[in-house]
């Protein structure tokens, strides 16, 4: 199977620097913000983009946490996965939260993430942050509200950032 | 990795990795329970039966927890009260109950091998054993495992012992089994009349009868409860002098100098088999067995839930 590129390093790393641009100039202040990389390849994409709006805001109090939505699954009984690390060490009470996620695609995993946010208290907003979405995949009503890049795909492709080489591909 | 066993009978049946895999879990859902909201809708769709053929306070109530932690539906089974006064067999009550569509069945009963029968007759529903007579108990042992870990880290290497009555407890079987799957290394300490006679060779543990010496030696000392209920011989001639020899006492705890672990798997007897200045010491780490049973047994029932063949 051939395998594209879809984002150079360079261009990764320009991507996310815009994705942290675009929600610091969203919002206000950043105290009612909170950020969620979601278990478990959010994570590298969503530490990477909160360390830029690090940058871009110094001795800003950033609040960043982790979501594991195993157990909210909904193929539980289909398939096996591996539980990892939750840790959200802040109420989410009135708060606007920006989930992150590498790639979207049925939007089933960010149900389940909507899902398992109720059980940390109700946030006044939610706000999805992606690297890649897979646009005209999904099966369920869920859109991005920051996207690094939007591609066209088939069912059978894989979609991966391949953070040894800091690119992200396609095959 | 999945579990490589369909039910959960007992320890001796379980792989390391299964261990493994079921206490990495059962820590996902130990903070799970410290949410504001402390349940999962993983189970939804899951009817589970409490079968309770025996006794029990900690492990009826924490299994029942466990499945609505979960989002699980449950019926509870004692068996006074129900049919089984009237004569109804063990298979076909359970029959009768799963026919209502019931997808998992947790079993306590005072014959060994009650689970592992069941299982045999009905191969397609996940029976999880909540203690089985004097063979295992091994939630109870996934639980001890837990604590220990999570108090002074990785099971390898550690010494634990064993007090008291090891003959009619189950808890002591599995908590063999999983320790020495895990590497640790396991003595069993008490009254010569309370300790199988050729225990070395069949589970290949110490065994020491002067518990000084053995809270010397361990890292861990998981005191059991004398089974008043089990002896039908007398094997010891008082409570009072079990307690002046086999008793883990304030004076004794201070005479070892060493720190080490203290766990009772409940009920306990206060005053026979471990002192309240103990069992309620900073030592003690008892009511986090506790606490950790409901995530260990979410962790258990999940985890068979989900299996696929």
């Amino acid at each position: 199977m051939s395998k594209q590129v879809l984002l150079s390093p360079e261009q990764l790393q320009v991507t996310i620097n815009r994705l942290a641009f675009q929600l610091v100039e969203n919002y206000v202040s950043l105290d009612e913000v909170v950020f969620i990389g979601i278990q478990p390849r959010g994570i590298k994409i969503s530490e990477q983009i909160v360390n830029s709006i690090r940058n871009i805001c110094p001795g800003e109090k950033i609040q960043y946490g982790i979501l594991d939505i195993t157990f909210y699954r909904d193929d539980v009984r289909e398939e096996f996965h591996v539980a990892s690390d939750t840790s959200i060490n802040f109420s989410l009470e009135n708060k606007i939260v920006v989930l992150m996620d590498d790639v979207l695609y049925t939007g089933r995993t960010i149900r389940a993430a909507l899902d398992a946010l109720q059980d940390f208290g109700r946030p006044k907003k939610v706000e999805l942050c992606v690297l890649i979405d897979r646009r005209f995949s999904r099966q369920l009503p869920i859109q991005p509200d920051y996207c690094g890049k939007a591609i066209d795909s088939t069912p059978h492709q894989k979609v991966k950032v391949e953070w040894a080489t800091r690119e992200v591909v396609m095959y | 990795m999945q579990l490589s066993t369909k039910h959960l009978l007992g320890i001796k049946e379980l792989s390391p990795e299964d261990i493994t895999t079921i206490l990495t879990t059962a820590a996902q859902f130990k903070e799970v329970l410290q949410r504001p909201i402390k349940k999962v809708p993983s189970l939804r769709d899951v009817t589970i039966v409490n079968l309770f053929y025996e006794n029990s306070t900690r492990t009826r109530i924490s299994f029942e927890l466990a499945e609505k932690r979960l989002s699980a539906d449950t019926i509870n089974f004692t068996a006074s009260g129900s049919s089984v006064s009237k004569g109804e067999t063990l298979l076909d009550t359970v029959n009768n109950i799963l026919s209502m569509k019931v997808d998992m069945v947790v079993m306590r009963h005072s014959a060994s091998g009650a689970p592992h029968f069941l299982s045999k007759h009905l191969p397609n529903t996940a029976i999880v054993n909540a203690g089985d007579g004097i063979n295992e108990h091994p939630t109870q042992a996934l639980l001890d495992a837990f604590s220990i870990q999570e108090r002074i880290g990785e099971l390898k290497g550690k010494k634990v012992v064993l007090v008291g009555d090891i003959m009619h407890s189950r808890v002591a079987l599995s908590n063999i089994y999983l320790l020495k799957k895990m590497g640790a290394e396991v003595m069993v300490a008490g009254p010569p009349t309370l300790i199988p006679k050729y225990i070395t060779e069949a589970l290949g543990v110490k065994v020491e009868y002067n518990l000084k010496k053995a809270l010397q030696w361990c890292d861990v000392a998981n005191v059991l409860r004398i089974q008043l209920e089990r002896q039908n011989q007398v094997l010891f001639s008082s409570l009072r002098e079990y307690n002046l020899a086999y008793g883990v006492t304030r004076k004794l705890m201070d005479e070892i100098n060493k720190d080490i672990v203290i766990m009772h798997p409940g009920p306990i007897n206060r005053g026979v088999e471990i002192d309240s200045d103990v069992a309620d010491g900073n030592e003690s780490i008892i009511l986090q067995q506790v606490e950790n049973g409901v995530a260990v047994r979410m962790a258990v029932l999940y985890l068979l839930a989900g299996r696929k063949d």
